[in-house]
């Protein structure tokens, strides 16, 4: 007895110990200052997110820290760490798709109390980026993150070279009309079988560089660029997930050959499995005349002192014989549900949302999506590449952004990489497929699919 | 300065007597067994944990409908749903297809230059220690390394491979690329992985031919018995048992091939190279089919388990001889 009377004391006084350090471990922790993680994409912008970040840091005392990922395996790891319910971000800029799932699963904070409460409204923010980022269900006033990085896919060219004398005239000879950015897909194939195989300052250079990545989303995020304006969508408008003649359409058809084509005759050798990085690697290293790239990337191009400055020229993703349209990319931030510091991260987004953090961000080289900055007078003057992101964002279409949307990308990329790099069977029967695979995943997640 | 006083004791009564101590009067009266028992119970817990808990739960998943992705959906027992849709699926069938092709095609090439190599370095000559060195290099790097560094080896335009490849045959180097043509990818990653872990089989191989008692081959020189014939009837035979093992190692790791692989190629161009382990990471922690992941990774579990078992009855039988 006296023996258990001696245990119960020591573990008395051990919870006590443990207590008195916990206590003393907290203010240390308070004496330290609070701190938020914040979880992105290992990128340009993220380097700018970070300095941004420092103005936080002065105005409330809270300590940033940052978790960054490759693209390649951002998606992988932060939506295994939202999954798993875990604790290690507390903000988190997360891709456009992913705001269907994250509202469904509640995996982020509603911010509609926050946003009323605060003042802040969505209509202050370019409205693709509010139904890109923020809201789920789309187009109805649910938001889930606030607009962070505005993005989209535009293209570079080596301005230098389209405007060299011998250049100008050896293309005006050949297809009767001056060598300018391209207006249209066919122009743009034109231009990049002109430059395929050309020899420029005693290199070979070619045509064009297109995303053609299997792994994650890359061949996907090209294709698409392509096939919007080619009269590809998603599904029918007026009958919500019904797929078929839709998806699959003689046109869209059409579009993903146009791909291919572009693909085969107009690429540098190995480009069969390359994105964002093989893309900004063959333009820096004076490879290609044109390179499809996201804007982000653009800021960092134009520093660049091989081929960028006067070297370089920017215009919009072309247009095809149905529409033109650009694939948006870009992110929100949002709140993650399980953080310990939603009332510290809440104040990171009423911060951010500020006029004059949204200015220097674009600055610094971030993209805002607040229409007090993007649609100041001076913006289009404020970067070479300024207007055509401008336009960009009006013409912006997205990829599913449902629960389910990582099984529906993986079947895209799985079909088009099949087709287009692969060589296996016709584009008709890739998009069939798509339209089969598409349906098997709607039908799983208890989704009516109309047959026609 | 300071004296300090040692302890004498011989001075302290009972110092030199065996005490036993509390713990070891307790263990005093416990059997061999319980004393067994309680050294292998914490490896049997963590084995446990670890593993036959995680398997259990995962065979009870295979059963589900539960997809992480949309974790907010009722999760509901669809039976043997997810095994049949897995054995209809035509695709599935095909990275199986895929993945015997490599399994074969990898461990026959490494077993013939593994055991080639192991010919070699078995004889005594100058600097044999370093080129031993030098050839297990390979293996001793991580696959992720071998992964990334092949890549740029195999790059069309700047990659020597290519330019190896001209030089020899004449093809220029940026016409052709290894890892992105659909009749060249499945070959690199057997190529790729060839090299890597061929230095594994010799080193198997190696310590069978160095079982072989020189007694043996004294005894087929009395016999005049050629080169040929005593690799025929000597050395071949009694490495058999080690080429098998080494089979059945490469042909185990080879089935479930994913870091290189993915490094290389992704799985491209198109679903040329995807191998079933990378269609079920897919499955598992991108597309987050979590029942329908559990399932496949049963068959796969089941497939290698049962072959293995075949594998190594004959090669028990092989033994026997």
């Amino acid at each position: 007895m006296r023996r258990m009377n001696w245990l119960r004391s020591t573990a008395a006084s051990a919870v006590l110990a443990v207590a008195a350090l916990g206590g003393l471990g907290g203010g240390e922790a308070a004496a330290q200052g609070k701190q938020l993680t914040l979880c992105w994409a290992a990128w340009d912008p993220a380097n700018a997110l970070v300095e941004l970040g420092k103005d936080f840091t002065k105005q409330s005392g809270i300590e940033m820290k940052y978790e960054f990922v490759p693209w390649t395996s951002y998606a992988d790891r932060f939506l295994n760490e939202l999954n798993s319910h875990g604790k290690l971000c507390d903000l988190i800029i997360g891709d456009s798709q992913w705001i269907g799932g994250a509202a469904e699963n509640k995996w982020y904070v509603k911010l509609n109390d926050f946003f009323d409460k605060e003042h802040i409204s969505m209509d202050d923010f370019v409205p693709a980026t509010v139904v890109g980022y923020s809201q789920w269900p789309k187009n109805t006033p649910n938001y889930w993150a606030l607009p962070a990085m505005a993005d989209a896919v535009g293209w570079t060219y080596r301005k230098d070279w389209f405007s060299r004398p011998e250049i100008q005239s050896a293309f005006k000879a050949k297809y009767g009309r001056d060598l300018a950015p391209p207006k249209t897909y066919d122009e743009l194939k034109q231009i990049a079988e002109f430059f395929q195989g050309r020899e420029i300052d005693g290199k070979k250079v070619y045509g064009a560089y297109i995303f053609t990545e299997r792994g994650s989303e890359g061949i996907t995020m090209g294709v698409t660029n392509v096939l919007y304006n080619y009269g590809f969508a998603y599904d029918n408008p007026k009958k919500p997930y019904q797929m078929q003649g839709i998806v699959n359409s003689a046109d869209a058809a059409k579009g993903l050959e146009f791909y291919k084509e572009l693909y085969k005759c107009c690429t540098a050798p190995g480009m069969t499995n390359a994105y964002m990085q093989e893309g900004l690697d063959a333009f820096k290293s004076g490879q290609v005349a044109m390179q499809m790239n996201w804007f982000a990337f653009f800021p960092g191009l134009y520093k660049d002192p091989n081929v960028g400055g006067d070297k370089i020229g920017f215009f919009v993703n072309p247009a095809g014989p149905k529409g033109h349209f650009t694939q948006l990319g870009g992110q929100g931030i949002s709140v993650v549900a399980t953080s310990d510091h939603k009332d510290d991260a809440l104040a990171y987004i009423k911060w951010f949302a500020q006029p004059a953090v949204q200015q220097k961000w674009w600055q610094i080289g971030g993209y805002s999506a607040l229409k007090a900055v993007v649609d100041a007078p001076d913006f289009p003057k404020s970067a070479a590449f300024a207007p055509q992101f401008l336009e960009s964002m009006g013409i912006v279409k997205d990829f599913w952004a449902e629960p389910s949307y990582a099984q529906l990308l993986l079947d895209m990329q799985k079909r088009v990489h099949d087709y287009v790099v692969a060589d296996k069977g016709t584009a008709q029967q890739a998009l069939d497929l798509l339209v089969k695979d598409w349906t098997k995943v709607f039908k799983e997640q208890g989704k009516e699919v109309a047959s026609q | 300065m300071t004296t300090i006083l040692q302890p004498d004791h011989a001075t302290i009564p009972g110092v030199n007597k065996p005490v036993k101590s509390r713990a070891a009067r307790r263990v005093h009266g416990l059997s061999d067994r319980t004393i067994a028992w309680l050294f292998v119970a914490p490896t049997i817990a963590l084995l446990l944990a670890i593993n036959i808990f995680p398997l259990i739960w995962m065979i009870r998943l295979s059963f589900t409908n539960l997809n992480l992705s949309m974790s907010y959906l009722p999760l509901r027992f669809v039976g043997l749903d997810n095994f049949r849709d897995i054995l209809t699926d035509e695709d599935v069938w095909f990275r199986l297809q895929t993945t015997a092709q490599f399994v074969i095609c990898s461990v026959a090439l490494q077993v013939v230059v593994g055991f080639g190599l192991a010919l070699l370095i078995n004889r005594q000559f100058r600097g044999h220690s370093f080129w031993t060195t030098v050839i297990l290099l390979p293996m001793m790097l991580s696959p992720a390394v071998v992964g990334n560094f092949w890549t740029l080896l195999l790059q069309p335009q700047i990659g020597p491979f290519n330019y190896l490849i001209s030089l020899f045959t004449g093809v220029p180097p940026s016409s052709f690329s290894m890892t992105g043509q659909v009749s060249l990818a499945p070959w690199t990653i057997v190529l790729v992985d060839t090299w890597m872990w061929a230095p594994y089989v010799m080193l198997i191989c190696l310590a069978g031919l160095r079982s072989i008692p020189d007694y043996i081959y004294e005894a087929a020189e009395v016999d005049r018995a050629s080169a040929w014939r005593q690799f025929w009837s000597i050395t071949l035979p009694m490495t058999v048992p080690f080429l098998m093992l080494a089979v059945l190692f490469r042909a185990i790791e080879n089935f479930k091939m994913f870091d290189m692989v993915n490094l290389l190629t992704s799985g491209g161009p198109g679903s040329t190279t995807e191998l079933v382990s990378i269609s079920l990471k897919r499955a598992a922690f991108e597309k987050w089919r979590t029942g329908y992941s559990s399932a496949l990774a049963i068959i796969l579990f089941v497939t290698v388990f049962g072959a293995a078992n075949i594998y190594v009855k004959t090669l028990n039988k092989v033994k026997q001889r």
